[in-house]
């Protein structure tokens, strides 16, 4: 057994988005709702407090008509490495509630250890962490469509993507079964990747050259959200356009970004 | 007066009706505040205005308030049982007692805040030993052991109590070696103040609030713990001066107050001055290399302006600082009162933009200032340990020998 884990690959599961494929449809919100059991709150118009793993920002060049721009950004939880797997939300989580997995660079969320003090969602520059206000609800009869591979959260926790962690899971007891050692790329992709319909999204193993993001995010035009801060996350962005880039991270006004 | 047999020898207290009266006015404001804490935790933190911009908000501003201002106590204690100010032997009592509520408030006001309060002992038994707040945490219930020990005494100096052989020896006993819980008090302070400054420091996602350091700690640590040092005793001084105020009395000499109040002052004044490098460095330097400038952390919002650095560094350091070294000005006593409470406000602003502004200050490019008012159940459950420390006060006040300079101040005829 110590041998088999030994030989095992460490993985990077990461993400390459491309915001010129984006058409802002929502699509992938509504599949990571629905794929994660995240739960509605009797009042949803205030959007500070609505639960939101994926959440699609629309940002634009502030330019006048007729040079206004737009483009929408996707914005799971980055699953930041930091430095050496210290990454914003885990170095400070008080109850270790919340864990970077070295094995695959996934950041966990353990919901029945959170005891609900929040620290991680200051830590977090994306907004990624959303904390349970209220219990979870659902409509009447939604409750026989909740995935059972997915645990609901209790109020007074914090939740975020786990890059349908389940999903791996499952795709490892499947290739166990079938007596495989790797899953292949295609048996573990989150449910965000499967519902963009411009396929915007691509999902995988980072350190895998096999894999579709692997060479995505050599991409010249890929860049990353806040690299300046040191988060070190594993979500890319793909751009043709100079501005979208440079929305990506914060520059003094007689700076310029490198991509 | 029914409870005459329990009042200090030597002093004279108001009469128990009015007493009664009085405590039934602060208790009503009590009430209000248990309400709303019960409000949080049987219906969950919906009842505030906090959300997924302000995880922290109000409470944590409180409770890094109340501990930095709850300072008085250990320093003061440092002050007194380890560098020899005997002086202070006449404010120490009062010290413990408001260092007391304080951090009794302080773990209050954290087990509203979190959202499973029932896991709260998650902090020990899973500790992250990484975390600021795990450091806190630790710290904080520790010294608030220390402080419990401290206030032992005092309360068996209760007339009746100390009639008992066995309370009157068990305070003589602690009275000598109160040294050592001073000592382990100042060091556990000195761990726990720097640790909340830590809190926010650490935060390298958020250029506002991060700074570099030493080692592991962020200068806010060291910030932090020096503040607490500095304007602690000044929240012991303006506790007291209101405390004068309502019952009419004189109750500590001036030297005494004095003297605190120049210890203080040089320990703000050096503080201050640490606080202005360490804003030069991180404005020119820390933010800069984040991409920010430090004009974008107080512009494009409806509320936090230059105004509010200026406030915290100028009126709220530099000002009392100056007025508490010089002879003349805090021999003065409305310039002294006026730079205490200056410096009560400063310290207060302090906290506050380390918690509230860093949650407020937008990092990614095409994000918005997010702007926040307390509900009620906020204002109240932040108000509850203000009317559970003037009670306290009030029936320490009555009951026990606080202040030692008391009775030799006001003669009774």
């Amino acid at each position: 057994m110590k041998n088999e884990h030994s030989h095992q690959t460490t993985k990077k599961f990461g993400m390459v988005i491309n915001l010129d494929l984006c058409t802002g449809c929502g699509s992938c919100m509504v599949a990571c709702m629905a794929e994660n059991n995240v739960p509605f709150k009797p009042d949803e118009t205030d959007k500070l407090k609505s639960i939101t793993w994926m959440r699609v920002y629309r940002l634009t060049n502030g330019k006048p008509f007729p040079e206004t721009d737009i483009c929408y950004l996707p914005r799971p939880c980055q699953h930041c490495e930091g430095h050496e797997g210290h990454s914003p939300c885990v170095s400070v989580c008080p109850a270790t509630a919340t864990d970077y997995d070295s094995q695959t660079g996934i950041v966990s969320q353990i919901y029945t250890r959170c005891f609900g003090c929040r620290y991680c969602m200051a830590a977090c520059p994306y907004h990624a962490r959303y904390f349970n206000w209220y219990d979870p609800v659902w409509p009447d009869g939604m409750e026989k469509y909740l995935n059972p591979n997915v645990s609901p959260r209790m109020r007074g926790v914090v939740e975020k993507c786990s890059f349908c962690y389940h999903r791996y899971q499952a795709a490892k007891d499947r290739a166990y079964v079938e007596g495989q050692r790797e899953i292949a790329e295609e048996d573990y992709q989150t449910a965000c990747t499967q519902a963009c319909p411009a396929g915007a999204i691509t999902f995988g193993d980072l350190n895998n050259p096999e894999h579709a993001v692997y060479k995505l995010k050599q991409d010249p035009r890929a860049f990353r959200l806040l690299e300046r801060l040191g988060t070190n996350p594993k979500v890319y962005y793909i751009s043709s356009k100079e501005w979208v880039r440079k929305a990506g991270d914060n520059y003094l006004p007689d700076e310029k970004p490198k991509k | 007066m029914i409870d005459a047999a329990l009042i200090p020898n030597g002093v004279k207290r108001c009469s128990f009706g009015k007493f009664l009266l009085g405590l039934a006015v602060v208790g009503a404001v009590l009430l209000w505040g248990v309400y709303a804490m019960l409000l949080c935790w049987f219906k969950g933190l919906n009842q505030t205005n906090m959300n997924d911009y302000y995880g922290f908000a109000l409470w944590i501003w409180a409770d890094l308030a109340v501990i930095a201002l709850g300072g008085g106590a250990f320093f003061s204690g440092f002050l007194k049982y380890l560098t020899g100010k005997d002086e202070l032997k006449n404010i120490i009592n009062y010290a413990v007692l408001i260092g007391f509520i304080c951090y009794s408030s302080a773990l209050l006001i954290l087990a509203i805040d979190v959202g499973q309060p029932l896991r709260s002992w998650f902090i020990f038994w899973h500790a992250n030993v990484h975390s600021m707040l795990t450091e806190v945490a630790f710290c904080l219930s520790c010294y608030f052991g220390v402080l419990t020990i401290e206030f032992i005494p005092l309360i068996l100096e209760n007339r009746q109590l100390n009639k008992i052989s066995f309370f009157h020896h068990l305070a003589h006993n602690m009275h000598e070696i109160m040294a050592v819980f001073a000592a382990t008090g100042a060091f556990l302070s000195f761990f726990h103040q720097g640790s909340l400054g830590g809190v926010s420091g650490v935060l390298f996602g958020r250029p506002f609030a991060y700074r570099e350091g030493l080692f592991i700690w962020p200068w806010t640590f060291f910030l932090f713990t020096w503040s607490a040092a500095a304007y602690g005793p000044c929240f012991t001084l303006l506790i007291t001066k209101i405390t004068e105020l309502i019952s009419g009395k004189k109750l500590v000499k001036d030297n005494v107050i004095e003297l605190l109040a120049k210890i203080s002052g040089w320990m703000m004044a050096t503080y201050i001055v640490a606080k202005i490098i360490d804003t030069i460095y991180w404005a020119t330097v820390t933010a800069p290399s984040k991409g920010f400038l430090v004009s974008d952390f107080y512009s494009n919002n409806a509320f936090y302006g230059m105004w509010i650095l200026i406030a915290e560094i100028l009126f709220g350091g530099v000002v009392p600082a100056l007025i508490l070294i010089t002879p003349a000005g805090r021999k003065n006593p409305k310039a002294r009162t006026l730079a205490i409470v200056l410096a009560v406000i400063g310290v207060c602003i302090n906290r506050w933009v380390m918690v509230l502004q860093t949650m407020a200050a937008p990092v990614m490019s095409f994000d918005r200032w997010a702007l926040y008012y307390p509900s009620w159940q906020e204002v109240a459950t932040t108000v509850l340990p203000v009317a559970y420390g003037a009670i306290l006060i009030m029936i320490c006040y009555r009951y026990l020998p606080i202040f030692p300079q008391e009775p030799e101040l006001n003669p009774i005829d």
